[in-house]
């Protein structure tokens, strides 16, 4: 019982002296992001490394989510004669919440993981001990760049997944089920607020984007530099930034969409 | 010739500790400028970190480090920086930047430090390549470099800026024996040529002792013994002996401490028959 106690102790030290130090590292790194943007093109490649190389997963999930959606929703609408609405239904679902929390989560697997993987490698075969013995500043020269590219590109890839989403909807809902294709956009249109639904949307990616990123890179940087703690790391960091999607999108959506 | 003429790395009562255990309990030692200084000792008494201490990556808790009379613990993060742009160190793995070609490595901190024009930093880099025999290897990734190349490459690196000093970190380890005597050969060259200070830390005796103006040696926190290659071969120090001659008992006693044998022998018997 004793030592159950002592543990529990030792565990909850260790997260509160663990998350002291991701926020040092986040105030060091955003210390770091005036030098970052100064030379954009170390943004631009970040942006293509966690971005682009993301893109492909991202546009395949969105389309089969929004098939998904439309299929899915079809079967219910079209009890009560509402299949009309199917366009608002797959819209709403995919701009407020699955566009930007699935993004999140797949960019969490892919980019995130890679990110770990790829600072965790630094810094056990000491290369990032060695840009401070050459005075280059891995904050400038390397945390600040990914940080950044992954803040920019979280929203747009969530901004993608739920276009491509509703185009998934489109075909399956107008092509496969025949329902009215005026009808399906025109009510989307009238039913989907810009400023309600589409930023409110990306402001939740530009959240997860910020908060992936950050437990990605400072899980790379904390990580024990062996390999069995660089791949400790990566798993750590698939799971904790999930779970801080999830965490934050109910936190995030109990904010914009409460009554 | 006053002191820091004669003495670049100065370190004084340096204490430091990891967690609990200590690592230096007071050590003193003094790198003279210019000549080619190795520091030895087993392995895990801190050899390394003594180098991470000198290029201020580590703080003391106690004694001070000066390198070219300042005080590396008391610099701002800018002074600092400035400071290293005078050091280079070859990192025991090389170090090398995994994304980058072996000229992209070299021409790195040029390219991050300086505004030279590519075309100058491109024969700067050449003759860097040139002096460590890897101008053929320029356009090869880290990956593809054998362990003695991404050394040799790395030490490419480190000359690139015109450094004052040079520290190495175990240069020897795991290399084959031509590998070796091509590092060893361009240690001593490259010293001599640009009029270096060199600072080696290993374990590798014959290699480091061959080549050393200076030799100091350390254990458990303190240095045991210092001078010239020469004279530390006439230590009367039984641990230096035993540290020259690779023996594998005496000072450093081949058993850990343990209670006693034959009573944890029985104490295991009544285990079992328990």
């Amino acid at each position: 019982m004793l030592n159950a106690i002592q543990s529990l102790g030792a565990k909850t030290l260790s997260a509160v002296a663990t998350l002291g130090r991701a926020h040092a590292f986040l105030l060091q790194t955003l210390i770091g992001m005036p030098a970052a943007i100064a030379r954009f093109s170390l943004v631009i490649q970040q942006l293509y490394a966690s971005g682009v190389k993301t893109l492909s997963i991202i546009l395949v999930s969105g389309l089969f989510v929004g098939m998904v959606l439309a299929l899915q929703g079809y079967n219910t609408l079209v009890q009560f004669g509402a299949e009309e609405s199917l366009g608002v239904v797959v819209a709403l679902t995919l701009v407020r919440e699955l566009g930007p929390v699935v993004t999140g989560l797949l960019f969490a697997g892919r980019a995130g993981s890679a990110l770990t993987a790829e600072i965790g490698l630094m810094k056990s075969t000491e290369q990032l001990s060695g840009l401070e013995m050459m005075a280059i500043d891995p904050y400038q020269r390397i945390f600040a760049p990914r940080l950044l590219a992954g803040f920019l590109a979280l929203p747009m890839l969530a901004a993608m997944f739920s276009a491509v989403g509703v185009l998934g909807g489109h075909l399956v809902a107008v092509e496969l089920l025949g329902v009215d294709v005026g009808a399906y956009w025109s009510q989307m249109q009238s039913a989907v607020s810009f400023q309600a639904d589409v930023v409110n949307g990306l402001i939740k990616g530009v959240v997860f984007g910020l908060v992936v990123t950050w437990i990605a890179i400072f899980e790379g940087a904390d990580c024990i530099p062996t390999p069995e703690g660089v791949a400790s790391a990566t798993t750590r960091t698939v799971v904790k930034s999930s779970l801080a999607v999830l965490g934050l999108d109910f936190l995030l959506t109990a904010v914009m969409f409460s009554v | 010739m006053s002191d820091t003429q004669s003495t670049l790395v100065k370190i004084r009562d340096l204490h430091f500790s990891r967690g609990p255990k200590a690592i230096f309990k007071g050590l003193s030692v003094d790198i003279p400028r210019g000549k080619v200084t190795t520091i030895l000792g087993p392995s895990g008494t801190g050899k390394t970190t003594l180098l991470k201490l000198i290029g201020g990556q580590e703080k003391p808790s106690q004694g001070r480090i000066e390198v070219d009379g300042l005080h590396v613990a008391g610099l701002s993060r800018r002074d600092l920086f400035d400071l290293r742009k005078r050091i280079g160190m070859l990192f025991q793995s090389g170090a090398l930047l995994t994304d980058l070609s072996v000229f992209d490595n070299v021409a790195f901190p040029l390219r991050e430090h300086t505004k030279l024009p590519e075309t100058l930093i491109h024969k700067l880099v050449l003759m860097r390549l040139h002096s460590v025999g890897l101008r053929g290897a320029r356009d090869l990734m880290p990956a593809e470099l054998s362990g003695g190349m991404a050394r040799r490459a790395a030490l490419a690196r480190a000359l690139v800026m015109d450094p004052m000093m040079i520290m190495y970190d175990e240069p020897f380890t795991g290399q084959d024996p031509i590998s070796m005597g091509v590092l060893l050969e361009l240690i001593h060259t490259v010293n001599k040529a640009l009029g270096l200070t060199s600072l080696i830390v290993s374990h590798d005796l014959a290699e480091s002792l061959s080549i050393s103006d200076f030799v100091v040696v350390i254990s458990e926190g303190k240095v045991v013994e210092s001078g010239t290659p020469e004279a530390l071969r006439n230590s009367q120090s039984a641990w230096v002996q035993q540290f020259l001659n690779g023996e594998p008992d005496g000072p450093v006693p081949f058993q850990l401490e343990a209670p006693d044998y034959a009573s944890d022998l029985a104490s295991s018997k009544e285990r079992l028959d328990a």
